[in-house]
């Protein structure tokens, strides 16, 4: 390969703070990056038109590889341990038995294999497809063109440095002496839509009308390529996920079936570390890293339609180069998934994001009130929306508020004898042998004691279990339930999240409104916290409310048949009025449970975290006499200590109105030493501070290593956040503020109180 | 714009002759004296009319004067561009042809067609499709009249009639075996343009039995090799109209299909096939549709080779034959106003029972208790009808090898070359060629730099020329519909012509379809060179 360097241009302020943000992640990395002055990009290189620049970042030691070379190196390496590679050869589909993947069947024969990995590219969805029981890869590809040139009358160095010029939508590079060029333009050409029997007839042509404001761009980025002749202009197509994220990780439904694909355009990049997780996957059950967000088992079915995968590469292609955002939204494929009471929150003023496909409100906006277009919303600053949701967190205080939040995975577990009980007890870290009517918290652990799932489960009666999990799980906690499953006719998984609506009345008054509804006390003497009960809202009978909020504030969950859903919602709205009821979306969640030090699972918490790494040795009952799965991980853990550990931070010195916002990923510094990265962050409107959440490493100043992490490790440092260069104190809190807690009903409510309201 | 309209209205009529007014004007006092609404639908339903742009120009001087003052709101109407093109191209497909077929490069590079209707609903149709037991690809363009019941039937079904007469007596046995064991059928046909949505599903099991029937008749014929191209052709046009009035004779159970065969039979269509394996290239017509090449000569220069006559009573050889048919005591009544009868435009036809079958015929099938006016079929017996059949549906076959230098072939509707000549169909195909060329810089030739490239692109992107069609048969009908009396597009023309309220937009122009089929020149030259 041959070193380089590459430069990152910016064109405008926000794409500078973008940036900046990125150069100090990199740093604590180990990779050398820094911002730069326009004049000193046009030292780097010399035909560059630096007059629009704002600035820049230099990533000298970024290389340049040819695809082909490394393929064919990879290939021969693999040759000379044994493996064979058969070219021109299709696969038709892969063989399975008892779901497990059993062989291969090509068009020169069967292959039997234990092991089967789809890298098909561009096809790794039909291939996937092609399966008896088909295995989802949501992936689609869309033309993509790149330019060569001839050489330049003085042939470009070879280190010459490789430009991204985000802003003019483009990336250049040194190509025997000429210029590689290609973009994501605004307007990407999605293809095979229909499958692959377009191959043949659609052959890929160049489209140099279509290539105009890439070449524009180009020519203005670097005006005296003007006389430099045309080689080819290349149509080459790339994939792209709904996501913009890779695709790897076993398929639920097959065993034994494994998938790489959908790079996104970064095949190159990488596919060595990517390479490397899989193989780790294959061999030890796991990769070694968190990859969650990578997993196909983020996506289901839902997310394989075609017409959803054309809209949506149509928004994610030209994303890659778009500016990103905090809080963006897919604006493509939505409205998917909704609860019943969408047109009803919509039309009073709903804005919306989508998770797994399913439409949740971010807040409301009064009427009175004008927001910015999509486009000038976009900030790195405060958010135009601040107002909106300080009103609701406020109401969520002070009186009653409702959330509909019916996209969480709902599953049900029932056994004719005690069958669920001892799987549940086998597959939870916390004791479920709870009285009927209680619900618990509690992990879904894996050997190593990372959480796989982090739920709330309602013990309906003695043999059924109401389980909760977040949105994204319904895919992996299905998978993992029935991996982990023993094979009983007496035991019964269902998945209900489509079965109920679910709304969160959070606050003080909605004791009050539900106690009106129902003519039942409500008060915590006879309906005590994290406790389920099936009862009847209005005319509405067997609403499951539970006393819990996701938020630590007072209020109850209701779980509402769907076709109650609308008389349950209008009935809490209109007895809610006198208390003070109003609309509120996750944004106001948010901010309550972060501030609360809730953690999440998927942000805060991965299949790498454990309990006792974020302060839930509560909800791990060691001794509840089952050897759970990862209690001998725990166990080690309780006798050595943690290496990590989730701490909530409060930022001091940072002007709300006029700094930066943290977002997540910042790194955060220790006595000025870098200590680990915040995983998520919101405004406290109580605290009326910002608050990160994030984990606290100890490195060894001399070797790096890891050490064991202590409270009094944590308590003792000066920490500050590291937001886009800038430095911000933050005070390290390892338990939530308790002066918060002005609503504590009970002492309970601390320690259990949920953890995962997202 | 009001005003414009009678204007280039009447331009228009005097352009299409003298001869053709007259016409008009006898058809206007026989039928349409009262000229209200009612009236006009019966009017357009007759087989009589259905050649009307030549009838309806006279009439709409009269029509188009009357609305101007009392329906104003129908032509104020405006369509921005953008409509106008939206219009124009939702008709179109194009289909870029597979490189290879078995090995051998394919002489089709690819076709682009399109339609636009004026009858509501349309009377034309068109349909593509490959031969999957024989090689061969074949276009059709079916022109309906007196509904689109026969036009519908025959382009769904013809295709079928000439696969199976092209087939081995091999196929035919397997084919034959397959329907006694009750096993799945090989495949016949793989559509690349299907006509429209079939309204025969239901008949189409009585459909394949008389296709069956015909592939059992091929059989006992026992010829090896199955019928030469030029045979199956002309067998299957025949075959087929004959099914189709013995299907109406033959006493059905089912009230649907009973009244579907009685629609297809009682209304016609035109029909024009060509039929393409490697350079023989094998065009039948029966009627009025018309195909012609475009050939480009060695020095460069285009001109036209017509691949079809147009059977109707301007074509002196049609006139022999059916004076040669029929008595010459009949002499001067076959042909009246330049219509088979007085009544019909074209001289063949699928369907058209009226004129095919005897007046005792027509009575007792009638007879049979049909609701004749709920199919809109109109039962009449034209003046001077003693010795039928008057009209045939046996095609003219014309058989071209084709050479590298014939560049494409236009298939199309009367709709079109009602407007524009032979010659001028062939100069906006060649334009559109030149133009597309100039869409994609050949860079082998012409090695551009990136200056030159971006000022190129910029200039294109400024005129919207890519915007213009993409697709020639869109082209060539926005052409014949917006151009003026001085051969120039006229954008108020276009937009007038194409917010004409439904039941009026017949009166100035017909159904337009049009395919064109172009060549590949260098697989073409392979073939001769190759041997």
């Amino acid at each position: 390969y041959i070193r380089t360097g590459s430069v990152f241009l910016a064109q405008t302020q926000d794409r500078l703070i973008s940036l900046k943000r990125i150069n100090s992640r990199l740093n604590v990395i180990g990779i050398p990056s820094e911002i730069i002055s326009p004049k000193k990009v046009a030292e780097l290189h010399p035909l560059l038109n630096v007059h629009d620049l704002v600035g820049a970042m230099h990533v000298p030691e970024d290389a340049v590889v040819s695809s082909a070379d490394v393929a064919l190196a990879l290939a021969s390496a693999a040759s000379q341990n044994g493996v064979q590679i058969y070219d021109r050869t299709s696969v038709l589909h892969v063989m399975v038995k008892k779901g497990q993947v059993t062989g291969v069947e090509t068009d020169k024969g069967q292959i039997e294999c234990q092991y089967f990995v789809n890298c098909a590219g561009q096809w790794a969805y039909e291939l996937g497809l092609s399966n008896e029981e088909p295995v989802s890869i949501p992936l689609h590809a869309c033309e993509h063109f790149y330019l060569l040139t001839r050489p330049l009358e003085t042939p470009l160095q070879s280190n010459t440095p490789t430009i991204v010029d985000a802003d003019g939508r483009i990336y250049i590079r040194n190509w025997q002496g000429g210029i590689l060029s290609g973009g994501f333009e605004k307007n990407p050409k999605p293809i095979f839509t229909e499958g692959k029997n377009q191959l043949e007839i659609q052959n890929l042509q160049e489209d140099w009308d279509h290539f105009e404001p890439l070449l524009s761009s180009l020519l203005r980025r670097m005006p005296d390529l003007e006389t430099l002749e045309i080689l080819k202009l290349v149509n080459c197509p790339e994939t792209f996920t709904p996501d913009m994220r890779c695709i790897m990780g076993e398929s639920p439904s097959v065993r034994g079936y494994f998938v790489l694909a959908g790079m996104n355009s970064a095949g190159l990049s990488f596919g060595g570390g990517a390479g490397r997780y899989l193989a780790e996957w294959m061999v030890h059950g796991s990769p070694s890293e968190n990859i969650w967000e990578l997993d196909l088992k983020r996506f289901g079915a839902l997310q394989s339609s075609r017409t959803f995968l054309r809209h949506r590469v149509m928004e994610v292609m030209p994303l890659l180069y778009d500016l990103k955002v905090p809080r963006w939204d897919f604006q493509t494929g939505r409205q998917l998934r909704t609860s019943p009471l969408y047109d009803r929150l919509d039309a009073q003023g709903a804005r919306w994001m989508e998770k797994h496909g399913f439409e949740r409100p971010k807040y409301f906006v009064p009427p009175d009130k004008d927001l910015l277009a999509l486009e000038q919303s976009k900030t790195f600053y405060k958010p135009d929306w601040f107002e909106i949701v300080e009103s609701e967190v406020k109401c969520c205080k002070e009186a009653v508020c409702v959330i509909d939040m019916s996209s969480f995975t709902k599953f049900e577990i029932t056994s004719t004898g005690d069958q669920a009980l001892e799987v549940l007890q086998y597959l939870f870290s916390n004791d479920l042998d709870v009285p009927v009517g209680h619900i618990v918290h509690t992990g879904m652990l894996n050997q190593g004691g990372g959480y796989e799932n982090d739920c709330s489960v309602a013990r309906l009666s003695k043999r059924s279990f109401f389980m909760i999990s977040p949105t994204d799980q319904q895919v992996h906690c299905w998978a993992w339930l029935k991996k982990h499953m023993p094979e009983d006719s007496n035991l019964l998984l269902e998945d209900v999240t489509w079965k109920y609506t679910a709304l969160n009345l959070i606050g003080p008054r909605a004791v009050d409104v539900l106690s009106e509804l129902s003519y039942a006390p409500m008060t915590p003497d006879h309906f005590p916290s994290l406790f389920c009960k099936e009862m009847s809202v209005g005319y509405a009978n067997g609403i499951r409310v539970m006393s819990m909020t996701h938020t630590g504030e007072p209020g109850f969950m209701l779980y509402i048949p769907i076709e109650y859903a609308l008389h349950v919602y209008n009935e809490v709205m209109s007895v809610g009025q006198k208390y003070g009821i109003r609309n509120a979306g996750y944004y106001a969640l948010r901010s309550l449970r972060i501030e609360k030090f809730f953690a999440f699972w998927g942000q805060d918490l991965n299949t790498l975290t454990t309990p006792l790494e974020c302060g839930r040795e509560s909800r791990v009952k060691l001794e509840k006499g089952m050897d759970f799965i990862g209690r001998d991980a725990l166990l080690q853990q309780k006798q050595n200590g943690v290496y990590k550990r989730l701490t909530m931070f409060i930022l001091d010195d940072h002007d709300t109105d006029l700094d930066l916002w943290p977002w997540w990923g910042e790194p955060i510094y220790r006595n000025g030493q870098y200590a680990g990265k915040t995983t998520s962050s919101a405004y406290s409107y109580t605290l009326e501070r910002h608050v990160c959440l994030g984990f606290v490493h100890n490195f060894s100043e001399d070797t790096g290593e890891e050490q064991v992490v202590t409270a009094d490790f944590i308590n003792r440092g000066e920490y500050e956040i590291d937001i886009a260069g800038h430095r911000f104190q933050a005070k390290a809190k390892l338990y939530p503020v308790t002066s918060l807690f002005t609503h504590k009903r009970r002492k309970e409510d601390v320690e259990l109180s949920d953890l995962h309201g997202k | 714009m009001p005003s414009t309209l009678p204007f280039w209205i009447l331009k228009n009529s005097a352009r299409s002759g003298i001869a053709a007014l007259q016409g008009g004007k006898r058809l206007y006092s026989r039928w349409a004296s009262n000229g209200n609404e009612a009236r006009w639908r019966l009017f357009s339903h007759l087989p009589g009319t259905r050649k009307s742009s030549v009838p309806c120009s006279g009439f709409a001087l009269q029509k188009a004067s009357r609305h101007t003052s009392t329906e104003e709101d129908d032509f104020q109407l405006q369509l921005s561009p953008q409509q106008v093109n939206e219009v124009l191209r939702a008709g179109e497909s194009a289909h870029k042809i597979l490189d290879l077929v078995s090995g051998v490069p394919n002489s089709v590079l690819r076709f682009e067609s399109n339609q636009l209707a004026a009858n509501s609903p349309v009377e034309d149709r068109r349909g593509i499709a490959t031969c999957l037991q024989t090689n061969g690809l074949m276009f059709g363009i079916f022109d309906g009249h007196g509904g689109h019941a026969c036009a519908q039937a025959v382009s769904e079904r013809l295709f079928y009639y000439v696969a199976v007469s092209l087939m081995s007596q091999q196929t035919l046995e397997r084919m034959e075996g397959a329907v006694e064991s009750m096993k799945p059928l090989l495949p016949i046909l793989h559509w690349l343009k299907r006509p429209g949505d079939s309204i025969y599903k239901d008949v189409t099991s009585v459909h394949l039995d008389h296709l069956r029937v015909y592939w059992q008749e091929l059989l006992d014929l026992h010829m090896e090799m199955g019928l030469n191209i030029k045979e199956a052709l002309t067998h299957s046009f025949q075959r087929l109209d004959s099914d189709i009035s013995l299907e109406v004779q033959a006493p059905l159970e089912d009230e649907m299909t009973r009244n579907l065969s009685l629609q297809v039979a009682f209304s016609g269509a035109t029909a024009c096939m060509a039929h393409v394996d490697g350079v023989h290239l094998h065009v039948a017509n029966a009627g009025d549709c018309r195909a012609i090449l475009g050939v480009q000569e060695d020095n460069g220069m285009w001109s036209c080779l017509p691949l079809t006559s147009d059977h109707n009573a301007w074509n002196p050889a049609e006139l022999s034959r059916l004076k040669r048919e029929h008595p010459e005591s009949e002499d001067r009544t076959v042909i009246v106003d330049h219509r088979l009868l007085g009544v019909l435009m074209p001289c063949r036809a699928f369907g058209d029972v009226q004129l095919k079958w005897s007046k005792e015929l027509q009575h007792s099938v009638l007879e049979r208790g049909f609701d004749t006016e709920a199919l809109n079929i109109y039962q009449f017996t034209p003046p001077h009808y003693y010795t039928p059949p008057y009209l045939t549906a046996k095609p003219e076959v014309t058989y071209h090898r084709l050479r590298p230098q014939d560049k494409f072939l236009v298939l199309a509707s009367d709709g079109l070359w009602d407007v524009l000549g032979n010659e001028e169909v062939v100069r906006l195909v060649v334009e559109h060629l030149a133009e597309a060329g100039r869409h994609k810089p050949d860079l082998a030739q012409r090695p551009a730099n990136l200056g030159l490239m971006q000022s190129l692109l910029l200039q294109r992107k400024a005129q919207g020329l890519h915007a213009a069609d993409q697709n020639v048969a869109t082209r060539l009908i926005r052409h014949a519909i917006g151009t003026n009396e001085y051969g120039e597009m006229e954008p108020e023309r276009l937009t007038a012509m194409l917010t004409l309220p439904e039941d009026l937009a017949r009166m100035y122009r017909d159904d337009i379809t049009v395919t064109v089929v172009y060549f590949n020149s260098d697989s073409i030259d392979a073939y001769y060179r190759g041997g």
